[in-house]
């Protein structure tokens, strides 16, 4: 039943994505290009985002288990720090790089495009990079350090 | 700043954005679930037995939208500028990033922000900025 609701989700929200026009890297790149002409289109998709799922935060607020009876898993970090800052700059650049998101790449892939498929291997081998990282001491220490 | 009036397409940004926020509204309510699309796959490179299973359903969604897009409209128009390396640089980048930074533009940009988590706000801000300069260093300095 889990399975089914969050297959439903994954559905609807590329969907979103489609029809919002997230999943065509040029479109990103001309909201992301402020010098130039601005497509200002993809701050109403955050905002119309944002708006529906205010209502569905406010909600889950007072409710301690899912609609399904499961737990509510809601993050619990609120520690601002580099690692937070520094990878959410890293990832910028590489979404200023293509235009792409891990979201709408992954719709790429669905439609076929030969380079949605290749970010997300890419993406992938670099989520994986950290996977190496976090679990050897030695090398954890190193970004540790950074907090 | 010039507004790009030609290419503004504020009906459709509306309703995409309000058919994401639904996602995520779904995910949450029911399954009690951050639709964060980094921190869904990233995770399964750790998997957590009895965590897998709407993790890998969620991604085959995501991935199945544009088929079920396909049966009611021909899909809109994609056009990706970067080259292969470029792209290969880019999820790299991508990749990386939103796993030390814990989410990406879903996971923080519209669920981080919908629940007022003042570190998804700061963290968007980072990515944002970071988004804004590649672009203007890429398009107007280097070129």
């Amino acid at each position: 039943m889990n399975a089914l609701f969050s297959f439903t989700s994954g559905l609807i929200f590329g969907i979103g994505l489609i029809v919002a026009g997230m999943a065509n890297p040029a479109k990103v790149l001309g909201f992301l290009d402020l010098a130039g002409l601005w497509d200002t289109s993809l701050a109403l998709v955050m905002g119309g985002a944002i708006a529906v799922g205010s209502i569905a935060f406010a909600l889950a607020k007072n409710r301690t288990q899912s609609l399904l009876g499961l737990p509510l898993n809601l993050p619990t970090a609120t520690k601002i720090d580099r690692r937070l800052i520094g990878g959410s700059v890293v990832f910028g650049i590489g979404w200023g790089l293509a235009g792409i998101c891990p979201g709408p790449g992954l719709v790429l892939l669905g439609s076929g495009e030969y380079l949605g498929a290749v970010f997300v291997v890419a993406m992938l081998a670099g989520m994986c990079v950290f996977e190496i990282f976090e679990r050897q001491p030695e090398l954890s220490s190193i970004t540790n350090s950074l907090d | 700043m010039t507004i790009d009036w030609t290419h503004f397409t504020p009906f459709a940004a509306l309703i995409g954005g309000a058919l994401i926020g639904l996602a995520a509204a779904m995910l949450l309510l029911w399954s009690g679930r951050i639709a964060g699309i980094s921190g869904i796959v990233g995770a399964l490179l750790r998997p957590v037995h009895g965590d897998i299973l709407w993790r890998v359903a969620f991604v085959i969604g995501l991935i199945a939208a544009p088929t079920l897009y396909r049966f009611f409209a021909p899909l809109p128009e994609v056009q990706i500028n970067a080259n292969f390396l470029n792209v290969v640089l880019a999820g790299g980048l991508v990749g990386i990033g939103t796993r030390y930074g814990a989410g990406c533009t879903s996971g923080h940009g519209v669920c981080g922000i919908s629940r007022l988590s003042l570190r998804s706000v700061i963290a968007t801000l980072s990515f944002m900025a970071a988004g804004f300069v590649t672009v203007l260093v890429l398009r107007h300095l280097v070129h």
